[in-house]
């Protein structure tokens, strides 16, 4: 028993020491959190959009910028993307039998569709007959694309302000 | 007995090898010294849970579970509040609001930003863990300029990257639904698990909205967002006094004892002193001719 306990006491802290010194997954390596992951030519909000990425797909980091890292996408496309839109989590977006496991030990794992799930939403749809959903579904198809916006400030005379930009 | 340790001993250098977390580990080990006998079943589950609450606290929800309960949210508001189904002055808002979203501090939101003029008198504003901004026609009756109705969106766009909304769930039910998240999220639901789920989900969307819509968020909490508004504002350009002219309207236009900012948010007054603290020094509002034309044209007659 006290053997047993010094095995598993053992493998705990090597295992602590393991997650210390690196983890499983490539340090430099970040998940799209987010359904669409813009990248962009320059580390700003201004900066024109070189590719789109999807929920779950992933980039290798070069380098951070501020809020901004310098991604290089599988191809060899480089860009920035701004770091509320990655996660250093494994983003799974279909659970098999071998990810359930580890998928319950949280930390570093996301489940895409579990949880608060589009099929909670619609069971609690159901129950609350009186909320209005179609208006919510209305205006998330309500888009201003990075065009629009530059013309649109063009317009108005709004300048961003210079260093200001992240 | 030390024949019997060898396989232990090799299982334990491969998960060394493979481990992604302490949890993993701790279960493992724990099932390995479970089916050798050598740990009682009760004293396996107590180290599984001991491990587990631990790991539990560290949690968070991800975007994507918050983008479920922000829609939901915006699905009470909306049902308390009528839209109003104008797409020209819907899309002048997003043009504005979503410009500022992009420049803020979490751009990156999992269904991104959207805005929606909520058809009401009422001087009143939400914004869902999600991304979802509503602002009434009242609200709007209190803007003179384009930089006055950027500042009401950028206010709401900093609630939302402070993450009031998320912080109105109670501390009980934030410990439940994780629990309950990180229990169930690895199974493929049974009708049971998705109504356990579904009141937990529930709960939490009562939590917010009733912070959200009938008491209001800390006084402290809409400062943060106006100090923060000012500081977006300025990144995309737009004039910061815009909030305080906005705020001077506010003050005529609210009613006593209203339902909407009236008692859910400090008073105008309040707000304009807290925004003048840090060597804010009010002036005029300066905004090109055009600029002031398109916003006369979108909202001349809300």
């Amino acid at each position: 028993m006290t053997r047993v306990g010094g095995i598993i006491f053992v493998v705990i802290s090597s295992c602590l020491f393991f997650a210390a010194w690196g983890p499983a997954q490539a340090p430099n390596k970040m998940n799209i959190q987010i359904m669409d992951g813009q990248v962009r030519s320059a580390p700003s909000f201004l900066g024109t959009i070189v590719a789109r990425l999807t929920y779950g797909d992933s980039v290798d980091v070069i380098k951070d910028e501020g809020a901004w890292k310098k991604v290089a996408l599988r191809g060899g496309v480089q860009g920035w993307m701004h770091s509320s839109a990655l996660t250093t989590k494994s983003i799974i977006l279909k659970a098999g039998a071998r990810n359930v496991q580890t998928s319950a030990t949280g930390g570093e794992i996301a489940l895409a569709g579990k949880g608060f799930s589009e099929e909670v939403e619609k069971k609690y749809k159901s129950l609350n007959r009186n909320l209005d959903y179609a208006w919510v579904d209305r205006m998330e198809k309500f888009q201003v694309s990075p065009e629009q916006m530059q013309a649109f400030l063009k317009e108005g005379g709004v300048t961003p302000a210079k260093g200001g930009v992240q | 007995m030390k024949m019997k340790l060898i396989p232990l001993l090799l299982t334990a250098v491969m998960i060394l090898a493979s481990c992604q977390t302490l949890e993993t580990a701790t279960s493992i080990a724990t099932t390995i010294g479970e089916g050798a006998g050598l740990v009682s079943s009760s004293q396996a589950e107590s180290l599984r849970k001991t491990t587990k609450a631990v790991a539990r606290s560290a949690e968070e929800f991800t975007p994507e579970q918050e983008y479920y309960v922000g829609r939901s949210v915006g699905a009470v508001v909306l049902a308390k509040y009528p839209a109003y189904d104008n797409g020209k002055i819907n899309q002048y808002l997003n043009l504005i609001g979503q410009t500022l979203a992009q420049a803020s501090d979490m751009p990156g939101i999992f269904g991104g930003y959207h805005f929606l003029i909520l058809n009401s008198d009422d001087i009143n504003a939400f914004a869902t863990p999600s991304g979802l901004v509503f602002v009434t026609r009242g609200l709007l009756r209190c803007c003179r300029s384009e930089d006055a109705l950027a500042a009401v969106l950028a206010h709401e766009v900093c609630h939302i990257e402070l993450r009031h909304g998320m912080q109105a769930i109670e501390k009980a039910r934030l410990t439940e639904a994780l629990t309950t998240l990180a229990a169930e999220s690895a199974k493929t639901f049974g009708s049971r698990e998705v109504a356990a789920l579904t009141e937990t989900f529930g709960g939490t969307i009562t939590d917010i909205t009733k912070t959200m819509i009938d008491k209001g968020y800390s006084r402290s909490s809409e400062y943060d967002a106006d100090n923060k508004a000012v500081e977006l504002l300025k990144r995309v350009g737009y004039d910061p006094n815009g909030l305080v002219d906005m705020l001077v309207t506010m003050k005529k236009n609210l009613k006593a004892g209203g339902l909407d900012f009236a008692k859910t948010h400090p008073s105008p007054e309040n707000r304009i002193t807290e925004i003048q603290k840090d060597g804010f020094k009010y002036m005029a509002v300066k905004a090109t001719a055009a600029r002031q034309s398109r916003f006369q044209q979108a909202l001349g007659n809300i």
